[in-house]
């Protein structure tokens, strides 16, 4: 919303400098998001006189004027039509700043000869909307004043009115808010004096309740002109461009006190009228020039022919008023602002009206809108009214609160004074009376219970008195984390801690990927982009894509991480946290001390384990089962009775010819979910033995399918008390053996407890073990 | 017999004589030999010297030897002579051997010499924390030591509680300020964290402290904007919370977050549908004129709007209370001197590995939230 301080003071008294007004109207919620000053544009501007005129040797357009600017005579060329000998007009001289362009006058040559200035055009100086020529200032004032003791100067604020002020949307209102916190007087203007001729000559009715009250008025021979002077200049401070004195007037009216009016021009008007829904499909070519094609529904002023206005949008090009209208119809009505919201949104027309009427225009005021349009009609444009048409009533607007003017103090631990809060709430237009508040007709849409009240005041009154209170008043209680948000915590960090980097993608993604990850097909209605349509069924397809981003940037090496949301319907609550992971390319780079080595399964396998045992979580059992976008002989998940707490693997290589990723990838996927709670408990008492723990290798030759974990599990079940670690030190698969076997090489570590072992007790064992993992897995111990 | 003894009596004294030369000699001797040890350049050398002075048949082993032919008196005066004579030698060697094996030694250190300055090993664990998520464990750290709980809730929301339940009917203009996600079916991503309020006091009668944060989605792309970005929310909800609790909240958290006690606040009327009264909360002082503004907005806050805990069952003129919402990116990019949002959803390993912290930079409040104390740029 734009307001010039011009504006504001008619209805505003004030001495208050424009910087304490912005101040102010933040300070009381209507912040201002700009303040221009043209005192401060316009100060290098100075009035010039053209001395003489001459055409340029070298166009039939430009002039070359001798323009004396008091001091001396300068030589400009010009491109206006309108320079004269004689004129007086506004100059910029070499180095001022041309507030339209955002650029300084320099010296130089216009078509091989000099210019050294610019004489300007209103809009290029900010002062007005006329670009048809030079400004012609006809004044008495000598060359070389300064521009700015010829023109008004203005002060324009750009007030972020936000959707509970409607009634700010009238520089009325932001004056209202002033007067209240005590910066001016109010000025009170004399009701509109109307004197009225005849009968409304037209039939008008109004057939739907989305217009509960419509008031209208013939004028008849009117004479449309130009405005006058305050009344241009007064548009022209909020950059509304001056059209003609019968739209300028409604324009005022909108602006000033937030009434949208229209008005038609009576003598094509056919028939009689009628504020009714749209038929499907009927048609309004309106005043932006655009054919509008209507639904049923939506608002219309009709005449006999047809939709000649959509109601408090936007009227119609066939009866709008022009220079040579006699007859006018003023029409100031009150429309139901969910309505007028929804036919805006269909038809996609942002226009003035259209701001006000949908979020709420004063109820109270469409009798005295009609009212204020007939006097300044009959004042600038001259014409005999006719009686006012008043259709409807007017809503049902009236409202008195319960207000316990202690709830202040409840909700906001301020002290106000009674009479403070009085005065407030009635420069504000309340009447308080008897324990109630009566709400004023233009806040109405806002102003509904004693909270609202409570805002009202504290925000007058100033928040600078808002004492402080601590927010831990009871108890000095530090909240903690559940087990599954610490859990989530850990793993971030757990897997940062693996050198892994955490990123964060989109929670969306291109539903073709989608298909290729498990799709439960969660797309959205209105994506942002067509390759961000769906909602990422898994983590790992938007880290791929990542992964090729960096690699595309020259990162060979992709080592990233995401905890975040995967998604398997549409229905709140449908979705799982998901901890994934992705390794691309070298895990050891070229380097002078080690050997490279490509990522692998057993990098993310290590990435799963650490995570789980950094979170407590048991790591359950290794199975070689993963999703179809995991190779399907090159993966596996660790299940924990009947969930699968995470999947790993190298990543389907038809999944990276997707991508377009060829370097070697593995990922994996921790399903947060699924993990089991782990309360912290203390560990079990550490038991040291004092006796030397002894080793022990065995080789055995199993059939290839045979898997390490199955051997492992058998040796460890032999004797669980003296066997304290089993690991697989060699892997043997080719010419030595025969085909389709392999060789596991174990170290067995055997840990006596009470008494040291005999050779034969270590025999006996070592002789379970063989038999044991013979028996389980199929394995035979290599000959040696 | 006589002849015999004649001899040896003789054989000894011209033996004694000779033997009292040459202890005699001694002085000249050990200068002789201290210069051998000196000149000796090698451990083996060292040694040859050894033998042929203190050897089996060396020279001063024959004189000790010799020392018993002397008699009483004599041998005793020899024989202390002799025997300081011969451990100023032993000494004399052990040091020479001593600075022998040194210089050996040094020798073959320096053989042994390494480029020091030659790169270490690749370092695997080189991971980061995103700033997102680092400046989230920093808030959450601050918020439990006020007594906020951590709430979760659905990215997925109905109508009611990312709308309705907040006291934004259908239509309702704050919902143009909101273009939002929806699916086919009617729900759609949250366009703010705020529905977990609303899941929270449906659950959970007062007294309620709770903070969420999470993703939001909004549709909305433009270099200040992403369709998706981070909210932290917080609700606190009793019998006397008020706007003045909300105040203090707010200054504690600005100051511990950043880290600074430069921290000055406005509280700017403002209008959400789900607060009454509204405010949106202005820091000025360093914090703002880090992006070269005299006030800059980081709050919207406000007492809970009556119809929101009616909503949820709540009785407003029992409970009240206060909400009041963040944008997480925004305060990361802040704090971390990030310049541009639309780099945070990138997954660029350059980015991350520069703007992201490492897994042992663990927030508390006694070390200071992050490591380098909020001045990473």
């Amino acid at each position: 919303m734009l307001a010039s301080l011009s504006w504001l003071k008619r209805y505003l008294k004030t001495t208050a400098t424009p910087k304490e007004i912005a101040d102010k109207l933040t300070a009381i919620g209507l912040e201002i998001e700009e303040m221009t000053d043209n005192a401060s544009v316009l100060k290098d501007f100075i009035i010039a006189e053209i001395k003489t005129v001459e055409n340029h040797p070298d166009s039939d357009h430009l002039h070359v004027l001798n323009v004396w600017n008091g001091t001396e005579m300068l030589q400009i060329v010009c491109g206006a039509p309108n320079v004269r000998v004689g004129m007086k007009s506004v100059l910029a001289g070499v180095g001022v700043m041309i507030p339209s362009f955002g650029k300084r006058i320099e010296k130089g040559k216009i078509r091989g000869v000099e210019s050294q200035g610019m004489l300007c055009a209103e809009d290029e100086i900010g002062v007005g909307t006329d670009h048809t020529g030079i400004m012609d200032l006809n004044t008495d004032l000598p060359a070389g004043t300064p521009l700015t003791e010829f023109l008004k100067t203005d002060v324009l604020f750009d007030v972020n009115v936000l959707a509970n002020r409607p009634d700010c949307f009238g520089v009325k209102g932001l004056a209202r808010d002033l007067v209240a916190v005590g910066l001016g007087d109010w000025i009170e203007e004399p009701a509109p004096v109307v004197t009225e001729h005849f009968k409304f000559p037209v039939s008008l009715s109004v057939t739907d309740p989305a217009c509960p009250q419509y008031v209208a008025r013939y004028i008849k021979d009117v004479q449309n002109k130009e405005s006058p002077a305050w009344l241009k200049e007064l548009l022209n401070s909020v950059g509304q461009k001056p059209i003609s004195a019968l739209v300028d007037i409604t324009n005022y009216l909108c602006i000033g006190e937030c009434r949208p009016l229209h008005v038609f021009d009576a003598d094509k008007i056919t028939g009689s009228l009628v504020v009714r829904s749209a038929k499907e499909g009927e048609k309004i070519k309106a005043l932006d020039d655009k054919e509008y094609t209507l639904s049923e529904g939506m608002l219309v002023i009709a005449d006999d022919k047809g939709v000649q206005s959509i109601a408090g949008i936007m009227g119609g090009i066939e009866t709008a008023v022009s220079m040579d209208t006699k007859n006018v119809i003023i029409e100031s009505a009150y429309f139901d602002p969910l309505s007028i919201a929804r036919t805006a949104r269909k038809l996609n027309i942002i226009s003035d009206a259209r701001m006000r009427f949908e979020r709420g225009v004063d109820p109270a005021s469409t009798v005295y809108g009609c009212n204020r349009a007939t006097e300044l009609v009959c004042q600038l444009c001259g014409g005999q009214a006719s009686e006012k048409m008043v259709v409807g009533q007017e809503i049902n607007w009236q409202l008195a609160i319960d207000f316990d003017f202690n709830e202040v103090k409840r909700l906001t631990g301020m002290d106000v004074p009674y009479d403070t809060m009085i005065d407030i709430l009635q420069n504000l237009g309340y009447i308080v009376s008897g324990g109630k508040v009566h709400v004023p007709s233009w806040r109405i849409h806002d102003t509904r219970r004693p909270a609202d009240l409570v805002e009202e005041i504290v925000r007058i009154y100033g928040l600078d008195t808002l004492p402080s209170a601590p927010v831990r008043a009871e108890t000095l209680r530090v909240a903690t984390l559940k087990p599954h948000q610490k859990a989530e915590s850990i793993v971030r960090r757990a897997l940062a801690g693996r050198g892994l980097c955490q990123a964060i993608t989109w929670s969306f993604m291109d539903s073709k990927l989608a298909a290729l990850f498990g799709s439960k097909k969660v797309a959205l209605a209105n994506p942002i982009a067509s390759d961000l349509d769906e909602m990422r069924p898994s983590l790992i397809p938007n880290l791929l894509s990542a992964t090729k981003r960096n690699q595309d940037r020259g990162v060979a090496d992709v080592a990233l991480f995401e905890v975040g949301p995967v998604f398997f319907s549409d229905v709140p609550g449908e979705q799982k946290l998901v901890a994934g992971g992705i390794r691309a390319g070298q895990m050891t780079p070229k380097h002078w001390a080690e050997n490279t080595r490509a990522v692998d399964v057993f990098d993310v396998k290590a990435d799963v384990e650490a995570a789980l045992s950094a979170m407590g979580v048991p790591l359950g059992t290794v199975y070689d089962k993963a999703p179809e976008w995991y190779h399907p002989a090159r993966s596996g998940s660790f299940t924990l009775g009947k969930n699968c707490l995470a999947v790993f693997g190298e990543i389907h290589p038809a999944v990276l010819k997707k991508f377009g990723i060829k370097t070697p990838t593995v990922g994996f996927e921790i399903y947060m979910n699924n993990l089991p709670a782990v309360k912290s408990k203390a560990p079990k008492k550490l038991q040291t033995s004092a006796l030397m723990p002894l080793t022990r290798d065995f080789a055995f030759v199993m059939d290839q399918e045979v898997s390490a974990e199955k051997v492992l599990s058998a040796v460890r079940s032999v004797n669980k008390d003296l066997i304290t670690d089993v690991s697989v030190f060699d892997v043997y698969q080719g010419e030595k053996l025969p085909e389709h076997k392999k060789q596991l090489a174990i170290k067995v570590v055997i840990q006596p407890v009470e008494k040291t072992l005999t050779d034969s007790e270590i025999e006996i064992l070592c002789t379970q073990i063989v038999n044991f993992v013979s028996k389980n897995t199929g394995a035979v111990l290599r000959s040696a | 017999m006589e002849k015999k003894v004649t001899f040896w009596a003789k054989m000894s004294l011209i033996f004694k004589k000779e033997v009292r030369e040459k202890m005699a000699q001694t002085d000249e001797l050990k200068e002789q030999i201290q210069q051998q040890i000196k000149q000796a350049e090698t451990i083996a050398a060292l040694e040859e010297i050894r033998v042929a002075q203190l050897g089996k048949s060396g020279a001063i082993t024959q004189m000790m030897k010799q020392l018993g032919q002397l008699s009483g008196e004599e041998r005793k005066e020899q024989g202390q002579i002799l025997n300081e004579f011969k451990n100023e030698i032993v000494a004399c060697l052990e040091a020479k051997k001593e600075a022998l094996e040194q210089a050996e030694l040094e020798k073959k250190l320096a053989s042994e010499k390494i480029d020091v300055t030659l790169p270490c090993r690749p370092e695997t664990n080189q991971g980061r924390i995103h700033p997102v998520y680092q400046a989230i464990d920093e808030m959450l750290t601050i918020f439990a030591q006020m007594g906020f709980e951590l709430a979760e809730g659905p990215d997925v929301e109905d109508d009611w509680h990312n709308f309705e339940a907040l006291n934004i009917p259908p239509n309702h203009p704050a919902r143009q300020m909101q273009d939002s996600f929806y699916f086919p079916g009617g729900s759609l991503l949250r366009t703010h964290t705020s529905g977990v309020q609303i899941r929270t006091m449906e659950k959970q009668k007062p007294p309620v402290k709770i903070v969420c944060p999470g993703r939001a989605y909004r549709v909305d792309n433009d270099a200040t904007h992403t369709p998706m970005f981070h909210q932290i929310e917080g609700l606190m909800v009793d019998k006397t919370t008020n706007l003045a609790n909300l105040k203090t909240l707010c200054l504690e958290f600005m100051k511990l977050f950043f880290e600074t006690d430069d921290v000055s606040l406005r509280f700017r009327p403002s209008f959400f549908p789900f607060t009454e009264p509204s405010f949106e909360v202005d820091v000025g002082g360093v914090l703002a004129n880090r992006v070269g503004k005299d006030w800059m907005e980081v709050f919207c806050c406000g007492m809970v709007d009556p119809a929101v805990l009616e909503n949820c069952h709540i009785d407003p003129k029992e409970y009240q209370g206060f909400a009041f919402g963040l944008g997480l990116d925004r305060f990361a990019m802040l704090k971390y001197g990030i310049p541009d949002l639309r780099t945070f959803f990138d997954g660029d390993m350059r980015w991350i590995k520069h703007y992201g912290f490492t897994p042992i930079d663990v927030p508390t409040l006694t070390a200071g939230l992050s490591g380098n104390g909020g001045k990473k740029c």
